[in-house]
């Protein structure tokens, strides 16, 4: 591992200003991802901006019926007012991982998480994403867990996050701090898609740092739900998942936030999948229709086929306990 | 793994503190607590203070050691075993704070000032705790190498949810993978542990 300097941060002015001032500078939350990106050499940071002391894991209310939280506040959090006011959270995040690592793992840090494709992991192979210009190794190699939607002729990786998911189900806004102050980005923003340029995978600059997740208060995220297929049933990435959040007002749909994780390089709004809910009663015809239009636009490789089926049997099953559970 | 920081034997160091675990006393020349950007070269070691087991220590570590690293080649405490290095297999699995964690997954500078647990913390003198004594009644290991990481995430798993009932036992302890397949068993003692605390309590 390369040797770097190890700062630990007393405050977010002093946080933003030494990523503004070292431009190989790093924060370092849970260290749960970025350990392993540097022993392995894919991540090199000058200096690590430890942010644990800065006080930023707290979780409170917003006058609107909304939440909080703060960009250290741990994966384990089982805090009630998400548990019931936003369960495809919870959900979510009680899916990811182990309990050892959600006790580390933190929301700014989850949203960062880089890609779990297995070239990206290994510098020997080609990747783009890693060192752009160099090509993609899974393009000839072994797609099988990549994506479905939103990819490009230089990188077809899928965006690991659960906890993702479900904020763009729940339409949450990043806050962000840089040397020129805050300002907010929407969840849907947040993750850039591949594109020609892999390697700029957020729209966060190298000098901002995260603060917080904000959640507005919707009719619709009370009544959400996440569910996640994956090979085995617990400690494993999402081969597809989906998190939703419908509003029904007498007996029909009035609102509806569809999203996918697994299938995409990043949480993949399925706006296809809303509209086919919108106007109509919450029953089987028209979550049969929301589950076939959320794969509109897939162009799936030979070996991933199956993940067309998968991310619209994991839309039908997440709408059909939603509705089941009311 | 390409480079792991390699522990040179001069830095198996702890400056001051009570030794209990066999580590060799070295001065303080590693002490110097220079402020992070005015210290000369990017991997200079840094000084920590760790309460392992109850005991505070003060050591100097390079920064890119892993608390993993940090706790068997430098403190000496080789229950939490090096498996997998990379978060997948839980038999690092130690108590931070009393939280479980992957000591494989951090560095050990983020924790100056915390306390950190081992399975050779558990006992009490002879007395084992009663998820030692449950593993050890219930066969619940084979060749033993996942054993301390399964027996500190049970430990902690009992903190958080005592009286867990035993069909969700799977689902909590599902950070710690035991390649000789000792599931049964490791969920039994852990189902008997909890009841043996619970009259405990
Ligand atoms: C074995 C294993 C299984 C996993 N399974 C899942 C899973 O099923 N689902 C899932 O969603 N995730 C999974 N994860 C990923 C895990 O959730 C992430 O590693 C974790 O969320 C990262 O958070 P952290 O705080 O530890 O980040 P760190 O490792 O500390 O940092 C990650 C990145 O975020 C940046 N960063 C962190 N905080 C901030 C901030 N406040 N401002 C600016 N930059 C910041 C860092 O600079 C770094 O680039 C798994 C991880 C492992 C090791
Ligand atoms: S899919 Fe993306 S991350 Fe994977 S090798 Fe190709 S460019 Fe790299
Ligand atoms: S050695 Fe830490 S999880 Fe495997
Ligand atoms: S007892 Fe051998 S790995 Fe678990």
């Amino acid at each position: 591992m390369e040797p770097f300097q190890y700062v630990h941060a007393r405050s977010v002015g002093e946080a933003v200003g030494l990523l503004a001032r070292h431009p190989g500078a790093e924060v370092i939350a849970g260290a749960t991802d970025l350990t392993t990106l540097m022993r392995d050499g894919i991540r090199r940071p000058s200096h690590l901006i430890d942010v644990n002391g800065l006080a930023l894991d707290e979780i409170s209310a917003l006058p609107d019926g909304g939440l909080r939280i703060g960009a250290l506040c741990r994966n384990a959090t089982d805090d009630q007012r998400i548990v019931r006011g936003f369960p495809a959270l919870v959900e979510a995040l009680r899916s990811g991982a182990s309990p050892q690592i959600r006790n580390r793992a933190t929301f700014g840090g989850n949203l960062l998480q880089r890609v779990r494709c297995p070239y990206y992991r290994q510098p020997e192979f080609a990747c783009n994403r890693r060192d752009p210009g160099s090509g993609c190794a899974a393009l000839d190699g072994d797609s099988s867990r990549h994506a479905i939607l939103g990819t490009s002729g230089s990188c077809i990786a899928v965006h690991p996050s659960d906890c993702a998911v479900a904020l763009q189900a729940l339409d949450a806004e990043v806050v962000v701090r840089g040397p020129r102050g805050e300002r907010r980005i929407p969840i849907d923003a947040f993750h850039r898609l591949p594109g020609r340029t892999p390697e700029r995978e957020v729209m966060l600059r190298d000098d901002e740092i995260i603060l917080a997740v904000e959640l507005p208060g919707r009719a619709s995220s009370a009544h959400s739900h996440y569910v996640k297929f994956r090979e085995r049933a617990s400690y494993a990435f999402a081969l597809a998942s989906a998190a939703v959040a419908v509003e029904v007002r007498g007996g029909t749909v009035r609102s509806a936030r569809i999203a996918l994780g697994g299938v995409a390089p990043k949480p993949w709004r399925a706006r296809a999948a809303e509209h086919a809910l919108l106007g109509r009663p919450f029953g089987k015809d028209a979550i049969d229709a929301a589950a076939r239009a959320a794969t509109k636009g897939a162009a799936p490789r030979p070996d991933n086929t199956y993940k067309v089926s998968l991310a619209q049997a994991v839309v039908q099953r997440a709408l059909t306990e939603l509705g089941g559970a009311r | 793994m390409p480079d792991e920081v390699s522990p040179h034997p001069s830095r198996r160091t702890v400056v001051a503190g009570g030794l209990t675990v066999g580590v060799a006393v070295a001065a303080g020349t590693y002490l110097s607590a220079a402020g992070a950007e005015t210290a000369s070269a990017a991997d200079a070691t840094r000084s920590l203070s760790l309460i392992v087991n109850g005991e505070r220590l003060k050591l100097a570590v390079d920064p890119r050691s892993s608390l993993l690293d940090t706790l068997r080649d430098e403190v000496g405490v080789t229950g939490p075993k090096k498996g997998c290095n990379q978060g997948a297999c839980g038999a690092c699995t130690v108590l931070l704070d009393g939280r479980r964690v992957l000591s494989c997954l951090t560095f050990a500078v983020l924790h100056d000032g915390q306390e950190v647990t081992t399975v050779e913390g558990l006992a009490d003198g002879d007395r084992l705790h009663p998820v030692q004594q449950a593993f050890m009644d219930h066969d619940a290991f084979q060749c033993g190498f996942c054993t301390s990481g399964q027996i500190m995430s049970a430990v902690a798993l009992l903190e958080e949810q005592p009286g867990i009932t035993e069909d969700r036992i799977p689902e909590a302890m599902s950070g710690n993978l035991c390649r000789c397949a000792a599931y049964c068993n490791i969920r039994d003692a852990i189902a008997s542990a909890s009841d043996t605390m619970a009259k405990g309590r």
